[in-house]
């Protein structure tokens, strides 16, 4: 009796407008590019929420009040939250719409949407207290599962994570973790005592999210009830078939014209019609199954491309000089007790900034291209070392240095 | 030659049999630029393919090649190096007159298009008596040779666009004759090879060529020519100066006083930096005067021309590669910089641009832009590593294997069609 765990992540950075050298000293305003350009973060916003978020979300609403059975979870990163609070009340007012129907948890994740739990654990509390806080606020609830950044993850993050309180997180079920293991049951993360980890099943996910409209797919088109066929499949020989991908799969990734959305209003109806088969959020999963045996999972993985290792963010030069430099600012930073200082610092942490860097064009190249908002990496590192040059002069201690001198 | 059925149905996988009757202007050593390193490393490649080219130069110059055959148009000719002087592809036709008067020989043609038109002359005296497939020629200069050659022949037309009047002049002051002399070939021609797409733009917007007659085959770089160099400009690396490098012809289509502008602004911001100037060309002395004028004819040094082993090793020696040009229609120094271990900034108007992605790139007239992106890698070694591992592995690929490649399938197009049309 498979149960279906949706899980959605919601996420958009502060994208660093085009930054000159010349800049540093007279601008510190580096998010707020308001060209016709990608880097507009109001524009990107508006138009991902017209196109996604809110027929996403009105879709979700109706699913819930036709099958009182559907259920799905949510993961909304801080900044995320902040910019819709600026420019799209009506798509925050819908999600807490759907937060009072009782049928969607919301997840816990880093505010700032950020790799801090590689460089800094402190800060990493930090930032997740700081997206509870902002979670709790707006819809009332208090997250019980973590998921990170990129579904970063490994031992040391679990067993911080069961330290801090919670009962489960997420992960990707990659094959080089799981081996001859299946993602559809719940495991425990090699040392902790009481924490589940949910793995995504990256085949069905990934059907949806990457293969829905690909007409060289063998099984394009793909329709609801031969993907509840493939769920019902799992019956048997797992518990959970968890459907993990990025929100904006509905109508951003694969456009409204490839009948996703339509997919999706039907697939919980074909779900349920097989009686064995019903919806759990994370939480639901976690009381209702147990875990089937430990998962050692040493190097960190995530969900990002081919590797489901941290080479999007961290493989060359330019990402590790520039994620270093960014937290050798720490100390200062938060020293300064500046607060535009400290937000600005920490809105640079979020990982599509070094996603933006990443030179692994060769293999992968593609959907680093068309996630790049920037016409090269070099590009995104350029604006990003000069905004930095210039957060860094607004750090009382080191006004009289140049900024350049690193 | 005659294909047969077999032939065509089973089409061999490189350019054997292939006879080419080639047309060019220069060749190394006696090149002033890129037109001649171009024609010699496509003539090379196609010749590992399998092609026979029979390469044509207008004047007996004292090269030797052991991939092809080399034919001189003037078997006579006399003080070839003095005469290669000002046979230079590059020089518009009011300057020729000019260096003529300087020099005032006898045995040269009085103007340049004079020149051209006595190398169609001596090109049909060729055409009637080699045998070949195929006629190639490579510009302008050699465009009025092709035609020729093939009116006595009947064999297809090639053209091989370099560089267009537009090119050269920057838009500024386009040579007639020289633009009805390229109209007349591209027309002429049975398929024209273009250098970029932007060279093909150019090609379609102000010659009015059908873009389906057009092929843009990029140049490539044969980089296992080169190797580590000993340490050139070793004085000011002891300083621990930073060094960007400025290399090609001083003259308006390579945009040197964008260079010098941008120098001015990094300087200011980033003092500890020495510009070099490695070429020579008609804008010299107005560049050395616009350096004085901008304050920073200590941080600006002209080298003169430099080849071979001279200018790799000023490649070698500089930390940034800029090639700022107003319109490039492909340019090639940038894969030189880069497999001389050198990243590089190049020009948005290029034809390179639409090959490199691991370049850093601007809009020739956005010297702001340009300042702030050579401050950058000047700053940021880690910028500087990135930019040259990863642009030193795409170089590698860009190869003139790969353009010779895309003529011989061209070749084999044009004799197919030309069979089936029997």
């Amino acid at each position: 009796m498979p149960s279906v765990c949706f899980y959605f992540q919601v996420h958009q950075p502060y994208r660093i407008k085009h930054y000159r050298v010349f800049d540093i000293g007279h601008d510190s305003a580096y998010f707020n590019d308001n060209s016709e350009n990608d880097l507009n973060n109001r524009r990107i916003l508006e138009k991902v929420a017209r196109k996604s978020y809110l027929p996403a979300n009105r879709t979700i609403l109706e699913l819930i009040k036709k099958h009182p059975k559907f259920k799905v979870s949510y993961s909304l990163s801080g900044v995320l939250l902040e910019q819709l609070e600026k420019f799209s009340p009506e798509t925050l007012q819908s999600f807490q719409d759907l937060a009072k129907t009782g049928n969607v948890e919301f997840l816990s994740e880093t505010y700032y949407h950020s790799l801090s739990f590689l460089y800094s654990p402190e800060e990493f509390r930090t930032q997740v207290k700081l997206h509870r806080k902002k979670i709790k606020e707006l819809f009332g609830q208090e997250p019980k599962v973590f998921r990170n950044t990129e579904l970063i993850y490994n031992n040391s993050l679990a067993v911080e994570i069961e330290k801090m309180g919670y009962k489960g997180i997420l992960a990707e079920g990659a094959d080089h973790i799981l081996g001859w293991r299946s993602p559809n049951f719940l495991y425990r993360p090699k040392g902790t005592s009481k924490l589940s980890v949910l793995l995504k099943n990256y085949r069905l996910s990934d059907d949806i999210a990457f293969r829905f409209s690909s007409r060289d797919w063998k099984e394009y088109p793909l329709t609801a009830p031969k993907f509840s066929q493939w769920v019902s499949q799992v019956n048997g020989n797992g518990n959970l078939v968890n459907l993990f991908m990025d929100y904006e799969t509905f109508g951003e990734h694969q456009w409204e014209d490839t009948g996703i959305f339509e997919f999706l209003r039907h697939l919980p109806g074909e779900i349920l019609k097989h009686p064995d088969n019903d919806f759990v959020t994370p939480s639901e999963a976690i009381d209702r199954y147990s875990p089937v045996s430990e998962l050692d999972v040493h190097n960190f993985v995530s969900w990002a491309d081919i590797e489901r290792d941290l080479s999007a963010w961290l493989s060359n030069p330019i990402q590790n000089d520039a994620i270093r430099k960014l937290y050798d600012l720490e100390k200062i930073v938060l020293g300064s007790k500046d607060r535009k200082l400290i937000e600005d610092w920490r809105k640079m942490q979020t990982s599509d900034h070094f996603y933006y860097m990443c030179t692994k064009w060769f293999a992968d190249g593609d959907v680093h291209k068309y996630f790049n908002p920037y016409s090269s990496p070099y590009e995104a590192f350029i604006s990003f070392m000069n905004a930095l040059g210039d957060l860094r002069l607004r750090i009382p201690s080191e006004k009289n240095e140049k900024a350049l001198t690193t | 030659m005659v294909y047969s059925r077999k032939h065509l149905m089973f089409p061999i996988s490189n350019g054997m049999n292939i006879r080419v009757l080639m047309f060019g202007w220069e060749f190394p050593p006696y090149n002033s630029g890129g037109l001649g390193t171009a024609c010699y490393g496509l003539s090379k490649a196609l010749a590992q393919e399998n092609v026979q080219i029979m390469f044509v130069l207008p004047k007996k110059f004292n090269v030797k090649s052991q991939h092809l055959k080399i034919l001189f148009a003037d078997e006579h000719a006399v003080k070839f190096q003095e005469i290669n002087s000002l046979l230079y592809p590059y020089v518009t036709s009011e300057e020729y007159v000019l260096d003529r008067e300087r020099i005032k020989g006898d045995i040269y043609g009085r103007t340049l298009l004079e020149e051209v038109e006595r190398y169609a002359r001596a090109a049909r005296r060729i055409a009637k008596k080699e045998k070949f497939d195929i006629i190639h020629a490579h510009d302008w200069l050699s465009f009025l040779a092709g035609i020729e050659a093939k009116k006595v022949s009947g064999k297809p037309l090639i053209v091989h666009v370099h560089a267009t009047e537009f090119d050269r002049t920057g838009g500024q002051g386009v040579n007639q004759n020289v633009y009805e002399i390229e109209r007349r070939g591209l027309n002429f021609a049975d398929k024209i090879i273009a250098v970029s797409n932007l060279t093909k733009q150019k090609i379609v917007y102000h010659y009015g060529i059908d873009p389906n007659k057009i092929e843009v085959v990029h140049n490539g770089i044969d980089g296992s020519e080169y190797r580590k160099l000993s340490d050139r400009l070793g004085n000011l690396k002891r300083e621990n100066k930073k060094i960007v490098l400025y290399a090609g012809r001083i003259t308006i289509q390579k945009g040197p006083e964008y260079f010098i502008r941008a120098a001015r602004q990094v300087v200011d911001h980033y003092p500890n930096v020495v510009f070099v100037v490695a070429g020579s060309g008609d804008m010299e002395h107005q560049i050395m005067m616009e350096a004085a004028f901008l304050g920073i004819s200590d941080k600006v040094i002209f080298t003169g021309f430099l080849r071979g082993d001279d200018l790799n090793a000023v490649y070698q020696a500089a930390d940034l590669y800029v090639m700022p040009s107003v319109s490039e229609p492909f340019g090639i120094t940038p894969l030189e910089a880069l497999v001389n271990d050198t990243p590089v900034l190049i020009s948005k108007q290029s034809g390179i641009s639409e090959v490199l992605t691991h370049a850093l790139k601007t809009d020739f007239w956005d010297t702001e832009d340009m300042a702030n992106k050579i401050i950058s890698v000047l700053a940021h070694g880690s910028l500087k590593e990135t930019l040259r591992d990863n642009g030193k592995y795409e170089a590698s690929k860009v190869t003139w294997r790969e353009s010779a490649r895309k003529c011989v399938n061209l070749y084999r197009q044009i004799l197919s069609e030309r069979q089936v049309a029997v």
